[in-house]
């Protein structure tokens, strides 16, 4: 169960950012800024390791004590940072793949908005109910 | 094949209809129209480059992407490949169609030469919105020495 989703466009600003317990936003907001270091440094380095195959799934960025931090990059650099609950130990690499598709197709979605100018924040509401529906899911 | 059909008469239309209120017949109206069309073609450009690659690997480096364009996103358009791809390694690309399916219905050889570039411009700035969204910032120009023949070039701009 992602406790904090955010969309950062490739210029390193956030598009859409929300997190679950509505106290303490700023902390999520933080780590996810943080997280950008290792997004870039990931993303570096793979480029110069030569690998035949890119992936667009980052994989665990960084745990905390209390959290995991995932990153998921887009072909167009868009970044997707998502904070999971450690103490939920049930959640697979598998599913948070699968978090990041969804996530993935609904911002191609959001992009094929007419009323949407790329570069704006997403105030879509399917985005939004989608991302509520991946922070309530297991619980 | 319906569908390659769909696209190809709106697109017609499209331009008809910005040519058919010319109000000012004009080189100044007719580059208005031309800009409106390339900015359609942009936005259409930007939406694609999300949705298209979204199943393949990430690109490596810049001719990747401009393959991808020539593969990908030309067969998703028009249903074939680009024909040539050539480059001269210092940013500058160009992409030659030999029987570009929107000049395709209209002639082939050197007549209408001069309304070629109205139905190129929508095409120009679909390059240049797909490319913008995969993070390169370009100057896409189609040339057309005769039908259906036509070379797009594409300059990136190296900020």
């Amino acid at each position: 169960m992602a406790v904090c989703v955010a969309v950062i466009a490739k210029e390193n600003y956030p598009l859409y950012i929300r997190s679950a317990p509505t106290e303490n936003e700023l902390k999520f907001h933080y780590m996810v800024h943080t997280s950008l270091d290792v997004v870039d440094e990931k993303i570096s380095a793979m480029g110069k390791a030569l690998v035949d195959q890119r992936e667009l799934y980052l994989g665990l960025l960084y745990p905390t004590e209390d959290y995991k931090v995932y990153g998921y990059v887009t072909n167009s650099k868009v970044k997707f940072v998502m904070v999971v609950d450690s103490s939920n130990t049930a959640l697979r690499d598998n599913e948070i793949r699968s978090m990041f598709r969804k996530l993935h197709n609904s911002y191609t979605d959001v992009m094929c908005n007419p009323f949407y100018n790329p570069g704006d924040r997403i105030q879509s509401r399917a985005f939004d109910s989608m991302v509520t529906s991946m922070m309530i899911q297991v619980c | 094949m319906a569908d390659a059909a769909l696209f190809e008469f709106l697109h017609m239309e499209m331009v008809a209809e910005l040519w058919a209120h010319h109000s000012d017949p004009g080189p100044g109206g007719q580059k208005t129209s031309l800009s409106v069309l390339e900015g359609m073609g942009f936005r259409v450009g930007q939406a694609l480059g999300e949705r298209l690659p979204q199943e393949t690997l990430a690109f490596r480096e810049e001719l990747d992407v401009l393959k991808f364009l020539c593969k990908d996103l030309w067969v998703a358009v028009f249903q074939k490949q680009m024909d040539s791809l050539r480059t001269n390694h210092q940013g500058t690309y160009v992409l030659q169609d030999n029987s570009f399916p929107l000049l395709i219905r209209m002639a082939s050889g050197p007549q209408y030469l001069e309304e070629a570039p109205k139905f190129l411009a929508f095409t120009c700035g679909l390059l240049r919105g797909t490319l913008s969204t995969l993070g390169i910032k370009s100057l896409v120009t189609a040339s057309v020495a005769s039908l259906p023949t036509c070379k797009f070039q594409v300059v990136i701009q190296k900020t």
